[in-house]
Parts: structure tokens; C-alpha cells; sequence
């Protein structure tokens, strides 16, 4: 789950790392309160859970209550990489001396935590890493020993740090690498920590990704349920516990495990088409499952045709045949559908479904056929 | 010959009387599996279709001889149920616990490397390891699994795996060991460890890779199939049309930044001599093809 800034600082602070003032605001008019309140100068910053919305105007700074009316007028109907912005954060202004960057992630290749320090912040620090990879020191953790205070010093220093905020910066370190073990975070950045004119070091941005596998141990996670996904198909599967993630295509999918899944929207982009999303309906395939998986899908209104693709293992292609069979009679679908079953009992499964192929139920041997036609069918019905 | 497992493989079933483990562990036996130990605290003593079952791995080591273990104990409890295995001198356990958080399983496998060096962790999240015809550890259906080699396949996804398993079994295609690596972030198996396992087993004379996007793992497996084997390799990536920043089911599966894409996976291997298909069934084509070329 990735957290708004808003709900980051806030998690950043659970760990002792100070951060700005600052109220969340859904209206201009709650937006100049919230000014009015923390007193000007103040920023005034888009709440999305992407990159780049400085670039995109999101981020600006209000010297009066009409300035402040007119930053959140236009900051709150901006659509930042498809993410419309729907809450603004507006914290005091801080005057800045330094800016840095701050990181904790998990280095897959290598099996252990990473820490990415550098004084270069405030800039993407992807471009940083391409550009000057030398600017950004680096640290590998292993979780059984994990990060001394001297290392974090160490750290900062390596980066290049003036030696005035260096203790302070090392403070953050700590704290931040806690933030990410305790927190069960994939991903905590301070992008940029900033020291004030004033000697103070804050966190002015946040970006923490939380581990979904983890949340069965932080109940506290409960008050980020904002940061949920905004499609309301993938909120509705989720409470169904599916794995779904929402698409632009028009060829609905249902497969069972995480690779074939993936696979059948290759081959669907292959065979000319595009798919309306990602759907593992997991080891069961059973009715329920079933049954649940084609509402979803039959809810999205760019869907024209649906794609089941399954292979049976463990799971028997006849018993998911009688539960497409028994879906298909709760359900009414508003697109054809294209089945393709292989593996265990494909046989007793092709003659189950049979007797009930139609224009709307169509079975294909292979899935390079059923994606084919499965596109074929959505342009069709597109016409 | 096959790799990590075969007909003298002896395996306990860590959580043999759970829904997961008896399920599983009685197909394997079915299998022809030497499933010869179970263990569930508190119930040592009793024994379920013949099965003795322990109170722990020590014990059931003693009494049986096991050097194996299947894992399939709920996320909570998994972890501690690997180390547990290979403090007791088990060599290889096979774990399919789904959902472990990330933090737990990097510690688990900076631990295994540091205390239990010899012991080989394959998982978690794993569908299982079969050397067909001689031992079936795992969620992996044995039917579809045809004997004899020379196929080795190692995979990080379960479904894909069947469906590589069933086109070369379907062509009469045989294979030496199917090894599922799991599809989390920190698996106690590399594709690295399983290529190197079966460049240096005689009988396996070409393997199939199967990656997906996430991680680097595919591009170390492209510099080892470079640098270090002979035997000739066919890979399929899935994710191509993934979005990124948007976990693709499996934890690992997910385009981060720059990193992770289907793309640099597929230009990394076949700038290393692989042969890269763009679907499944295409990939056991290109295999079948490479294993008549061959004999």
C-alpha cells in the first residue's frame, strides 16, 4: 500500500522524525482555514500517491489568504498521471538551508536492507543515480546485525553531509531504519530532509510503502484506508479477496495463479487485443470463486468479451468447468465469454461445457486461440 | 540423476495433520514420495495413514532418518519451522507458505546463510520440487510431470510451471527435476543456484527458465547461462504488458522504477545465448525443438 505524504509524515513521526505542521484539507475554503490557522507563508501540496507533482503544479506556496484560494482552486482540480487530486496537505513553509535524501529499501539482488543516503535532495533520485551515482551513498544491512549508530554517521558523511548537521541527519538515519524494519515498510524515502535556516532538520516530503503481507500485525494500518485503491472494481475485489488490478483494455480476465495470469495478458496483446485487468482467481476456481470473479469483471463497462484461462493442476478442469457453469447461472453477463481449460480432466471438462456453447460461451483448445478470440470478440462487440 | 531430490530423498511434513500438509503431504506419499515423518507439536506419538508423526524435526530425524522437509505450516509459524529444520541437519526444505512479509524472510534467509549454511531453502511461497518418478515435495500435480529427463525446469510462478510440465510431458518431453523457486521477494533459491544445480547434473541436457517481472533475478541467470553453462537454456518472461508500480499478484512481481521490466529481462537473456519465447506454448515448442536437436 502506498500512503499519501500526509499519511507518511504522520507514520515517519510514530518513529520520532520530526516533521512540518500541517492540516489536510478536501475544499479551498478548508484549505484557507487551514492557513489562516498555521499562519503564512504556507505550502500547498497535492496529495497523490505518484511521482512528479511538483512538475505537474501541485505543489505551491501561499503568501496570503487569496493566494492560498487560488493555489488550492487550481492544485485541486489537477489529474496527476491519471491520479486526480482530491485532498491537499498545507503545512507551514520552511525556509530551507540543505536539502537531502533519505532511503530504506529491501536490495533483492542481494538479500539484504539497502540504505541510500545522499546530499543531493529534493531532485529525482533516479536521475541522480543515472547521472551521478556517486552522489548517493550506499549501505547494505543485514537484518541479524542491523544498523549501528556509527554506521548511520558514516553515512552521512559519505554522502557528503556538512559536518554541523551530520549528527542530526545520523538521528533520522536511525530513526528512519527503524521506521522501515518495525514499520514492515518495502520502501521509506525522505525525499528531501531538509535543515531549516534555523538549524532544524524535517522531514518536508514522504514517501513510505507498506508491506500488504505484513498488515495482519498492524492494526494501525486501519487509519490509512484512504490510501485504498480508487477504483471501485479493485476495492470490491479486494474485500473478495481477489488479486485484481484494474486495466485500460477491453478483454476481461480470469486465471488462476499469478504467472498464468500475467501470461494471458501477454498473449491477449499479442493476439491485437488489450486486457481490462489482471485477475488471479487462485488455487480453488471453485463456483464461489468463480462467481465472484465474473462480477467484478462484469461490472467494468470496457469490458466487451472475458477471457478464462485455466490449467488445472491440483485443481480438476471439470469441477471448474461446473463452477463456470454454475457462475454463469447467477450471473448475467453483458459479454460473450471465451473458455479455455487444460491440464487434469480437460476432457470431461470440454464435455461438460459442450452441450452449452453458444455465440456467448465459447471454448478454444489453447490459449493463443482463446486470446485470439477473445479479441476478436471484443471488436466485434465494440461495433 | 535429478537435482536436490530423488528416490532416496526421505521427508518429514512439518505440519503433516493440517488442512495444507495432509492434503499435500498424502498426495505426495501417493505420489511415491518417501514421505517417511510428520511433525506437529503436541502430537508426537500419533501417526496419520501410516505416518509416524513427532513433536519436533530433531526427534523425527532421529527415529527416520529424514533429509528433507516440507514446510507447510501457516505464515506465523513458517519461519521458525525452516530454522527448526535445519537445526535438526535437514539439507533441503521446501516451504509453500504464501504471504510471509518481506522483513521475516530476509531474515530468515540471512540466518539459514549464516548458521545453516548447508541447508537449502527452496521457497517460500513455492509450489514444490518433483523429480518426476522419484520424489514430489510440494503442491505440484505428479500426473502431469512424465519421467526420464532431459529437461530441467526452474520457475518462479506455480501455473506457468504446470503448464511448461504438461506441453513437454504432452510432446513426450521428459524432465529431471521441476523446481518452483517461489514468487517472493526473498526466496532461499536463486535461478542462479537451480541453473548451476542442473549444468552440473549429467542427465539434464537443456532447462527452462520461467520469470516473471520484479527483482534482477532473471539478469543474474542471464550472466550465469554466459559466463557458466554449456547446456542450452529456454526462457519465457511473463509481464510484458504490466503496468508499472502495480503488484502482479505474486509479492516479488511488481515494475519498480526502472527495474523489473519483462523488456531488460528478455534482452539480458537472449544477449546471453538464450532462447526467449513470447508465450508459454511457444516455449515448449522452442524445447522440444532444442531436445531433438540434441539426440
Amino acid at each position: 500500500m502506498d500512503l499519501y505524504e500526509y499519511q507518511g509524515k504522520s507514520y515517519l513521526a510514530r518513529f520520532g522524525i520530526p516533521v512540518g505542521r500541517g492540516t489536510i484539507a478536501e475544499s479551498v475554503e478548508a484549505a484557507v482555514a487551514a492557513a489562516d490557522e498555521l499562519g503564512y507563508p504556507v505550502a500547498l501540496k497535492a496529495q497523490v500517491t505518484t511521482g512528479g507533482r511538483g512538475k505537474a503544479g501541485g505543489v505551491r506556496v501561499a503568501a496570503d489568504p487569496a493566494e492560498a484560494a487560488s493555489h488550492a482552486e487550481a492544485i485541486l482540480g489537477l489529474v496527476i498521471k491519471g491520479h486526480s487530486v482530491k485532498r491537499l496537505w498545507v503545512e507551514t513553509a520552511a525556509e530551507i538551508a540543505h536539502e537531502y535524501y533519505l532511503g530504506f529499501t529491501l536490495d533483492r539482488a542481494a538479500k539484504l536492507h539497502l540504505a541510500m543516503v545522499s546530499a543531493r535532495g529534493g531532485v529525482d533520485i533516479e536521475d541522480v543515480a543515472e547521472k551521478d551515482p556517486g552522489a548517493i551513498a550506499r549501505l547494505e544491512i543485514n537484518p541479524l546485525d542491523g544498523l549501528p549508530a556509527s554506521d548511520a554517521q558514516t553515512l552521512a558523511s559519505a554522502a557528503g553531509i556538512g559536518a554541523e548537521a551530520c549528527e542530526g541527519v545520523a538521528d533520522v538515519i536511525l530513526r528512519l531504519y527503524r521506521c522501515y524494519i518495525e514499520g514492515d515498510a518495502d520502501l521509506v524515502e525522505i525525499n528531501p530532509l531538509i535543515v531549516t535556516t534555523s538549524g532544524e532538520v524535517r522531514a518536508l516530503d514522504a514517501k513510505v510503502t507498506l508491506d500488504d503481507e505484513a498488515a495482519f500485525r498492524h492494526p494501525e494500518w486501519s487509519e490509512f484506508a484512504e490510501a485504498e485503491p480508487d477504483d471501485p472494481r479493485e476495492r470490491a475485489a479486494r474485500a473478495k479477496g481477489l488479486s485484481y488490478v484494474s486495466l485500460d483494455g477491453s478483454v476481461g480476465i480470469i486465471a488462476n495463479g499469478a504467472g498464468l495470469a500475467m501470461s494471458t495478458l501477454d498473449v491477449v496483446s499479442q493476439a491485437g487485443g488489450a486486457a481490462a485487468n489482471f485477475l488471479d482467481i487462485g488455487g480453488a476456481a471453485n463456483a464461489e470463486a468463480m462467481t465472484d470473479a465474473l462480477e467484478v469483471i462484469n461490472s467494468d463497462a470496457k469490458v466487451r468479451a472475458i477471457l478464462v484461462n485455466v490449467f488445472g493442476g491440483i485443481v480438476r478442469c471439470d469441477d471448474v468447468a461446473r463452477g463456470i457453469l454454475e457462475a454463469l447461472g447467477r450471473v448475467q453477463l453483458a459479454s460473450p465469454i471465451v473458455v479455455r481449460l487444460d491440464g487434469t480432466h480437460a476432457a470431461a471438462a470440454h464435455a461438460l461445457l459442450e452441450p452449452h456453447l453458444s455465440e456467448r460461451l465459447v471454448m478454444e483448445p489453447t490459449m493463443l486461440a482463446a486470446a485470439r478470440r477473445a479479441v476478436d470478440l471484443a471488436a466485434g462487440a465494440g461495433r | 540423476m535429478s537435482i536436490f531430490a530423488d528416490e532416496t530423498t526421505l521427508v518429514v511434513v512439518q505440519g503433516l495433520t493440517g488442512s495444507q500438509g495432509s492434503f499435500h503431504g498424502l498426495r505426495n506419499l501417493a505420489y511415491g514420495t518417501k514421505v517417511v515423518a510428520g511433525v506437529t507439536p503436541g502430537k508426537g506419538g500419533g501417526s496419520l495413514e501410516g505416518i509416524p508423526i513427532f513433536d519436533s524435526v530433531a526427534e523425527a530425524v532421529a527415529a527416520t532418518g529424514a533429509n528433507a522437509s516440507f514446510v507447510a505450516v501457516p505464515r506465523l509459524g513458517a519461519p521458525g519451522a525452516v530454522l527448526e529444520a535445519a537445526a535438526a541437519g535437514i539439507a533441503l526444505v521446501v516451504c509453500i507458505t504464501e504471504h510471509i512479509p518481506a522483513k521475516d524472510e530476509a531474515l530468515l534467509y540471512n540466518r539459514l546463510r549464516r548458521e545453516y549454511p548447508g541447508c537449502r531453502l527452496i521457497g517460500p511461497n513455492s509450489p514444490g520440487l518433483i523429480s518426476p518418478g522419484k520424489c514430489n515435495i510440494g503442491i505440484t500435480a505428479g500426473e502431469i510431470a512424465l519421467p526420464g529427463g532431459p529437461v530441467g525446469i526452474v520457475s518462479r510462478s506455480g501455473t506457468l510451471t504446470y503448464q511448461a510440465l504438461h506441453e513437454l510431458s504432452q510432446q513426450g518431453v521428459g524432465q529431471t527435476t521441476c523446481v518452483g523457486i517461489g514468487g517472493d521477494r526473498v526466496p532461499g533459491t536463486s535461478f542462479t543456484d537451480v541453473l548451476a544445480a542442473f549444468e552440473d547434473d549429467p542427465e539434464t541436457a537443456a532447462v527452462m527458465l520461467i520469470g516473471e517481472i520484479g527483482g534482477s533475478d532473471e539478469e543474474l541467470a542471464a550472466r550465469f547461462i554466459a559466463e557458466s553453462m554449456t547446456k542450452p537454456v529456454v526462457a519465457y518472461i511473463a509481464g510484458v504488458t504490466a503496468p508499472p508500480g502495480r503488484t502482479m499478484g505474486h509479492a516479488g512481481a511488481i515494475v519498480s522504477g526502472h527495474a523489473g521490466t519483462a523488456q531488460a529481462k528478455i534482452a539480458a537473456l537472449e544477449a546471453c545465448g538464450a532462447r526467449v519465447a513470447r508465450n508459454p506454448s511457444e516455449a515448449g515448442e522452442l524445447m522440444v525443438r532444442v531436445v531433438r536437436g540434441l539426440a
